[in-house]
């Protein structure tokens, strides 16, 4: 034991608690179940330590100690491979694909966590080392709570407005409102999607939302997670059945088709509205105008 | 191997309106011509899309 033993402690735990609360099994499916947790707690203990281990060595004068900080990155570059890599393999066996901005997004979300927990130990291992215990609680709660609000972004319901609207057709064209989704030729699956099908018209509320959701990982991602919580009536094999989203060219709206095994067009509602924007599909041309381009 | 966003097969009753280079399948009836449709699908994993109230064709996507 020396006067560095107890700080380390606390730090690595405030790390390994803080990944461990940014670490939930929610819509997004992921991960789910013991083995796939224990990969993520066992790197945030990982982060957790190098984080720690940062301001004892500046402390004792080991500046040459904070270049394995360098390494932190370089392994944590590779958990986002490594989860691009496996949300791939498996979106192949997805009867509605999660499409690769989704992946991304998860990979990005997984990366930045540990640099979270990275910061996390860090402050509150500094803040011990310069205080005592009672503030160093108090910098773990405020980072912690930094941590929940960094990995929260922006969902749809607040950039689009999301109405229903029932799906039908127009000769072998099915349209949702006046936005043609696809040609079905066989009067008996025109029947089954009439049956099962829903639409949706998501309206953008400004001129950035209507590029957002125009982005074909987002629309992808809305068709996703409104499968994966409602139940989709497919299999493989019959692509007919297959749920889509088009776009409106004159307005930007975009008309979303798909079919739940469970018919509540309230709930489908909120479950679009919950969908995260995501952060590669966000654009922004407002922005530019701003400029002054 | 998989074709995609290829014509597969066409289904028709009008004889005259065959199209070229494909397999072509002519039905006496529009139930006759549904029903081989229906059985395409199934074979090739695609969708059968109608063009005329004469002729169904088969694409995968």
């Amino acid at each position: 034991m020396n006067e560095y033993t107890l700080p380390i402690f606390f730090g690595v735990a405030t790390g390994t608690i803080s990944r461990l609360l940014m670490l939930r099994t929610d819509y997004r499916q992921y991960p789910t179940y013991l083995h796939g947790k224990i990969i993520h707690v066992a790197l945030g203990f990982i982060a957790a330590g190098l984080g720690t281990i940062a301001i004892p060595a500046i402390l004792e004068e080991e500046f040459t100690a904070i270049t394995f900080l360098t390494l932190a990155a370089s392994q944590f570059r590779e958990v986002r491979n490594m989860e691009r890599n496996t949300l791939t393999e498996l979106d192949n066996y997805e009867l509605v694909t999660r499409g690769k901005t989704y992946i991304e997004g998860i990979a990005i979300a997984f990366e930045s966590r540990n640099y979270l927990v990275i910061m996390t130990s860090l402050l509150s291992t500094l803040v011990y080392l310069m205080f005592n215990i009672w503030a160093a609680i108090l910098a773990a709660a405020v980072s912690m709570y930094v941590c929940r609000l960094l990995m929260s972004g922006g969902k749809l319901k607040e950039i689009v407005d999301i109405k229903y609207i029932e799906p039908r057709f127009d000769g072998a064209g099915l349209y949702v409102d006046n936005i043609y989704i696809m040609n079905i030729g066989l009067p008996e699956r025109q029947k089954e999607v009439l049956k099962y099908g829903m639409g949706f018209i998501l309206s953008p509320k400004n001129f950035d939302a209507r590029s957002t959701i125009a982005n074909l990982g987002q629309r992808q991602a809305v068709l996703h997670d409104l499968s994966t919580a409602l139940g989709v009536y497919r299999d493989s094999g019959t692509p007919a059945l297959v749920p889509l989203a088009k776009r409106d060219l004159d307005d930007g709206r975009i008309g979303i088709f798909v079919l739940p095994q469970h018919q509540d067009a309230e709930r489908a509602i909120r479950i679009i509205g919950e969908v995260p924007t995501l952060e590669n599909a966000i654009r922004m041309p407002t922005e530019k105008r701003r400029k002054g381009l | 191997m998989t074709i995609e966003k290829c014509i597969l097969a066409a289904i028709t009753t009008n004889p005259k309106k065959i199209p070229s280079g494909l397999a072509v399948f002519h039905c006496d009836s529009k139930e006759e011509m549904e029903s081989f449709a229906a059985n395409l699908e199934a074979i090739l994993d695609g969708i059968a899309h109608s063009l005329s109230d004469e002729m169904l064709v088969i694409v995968r996507h």
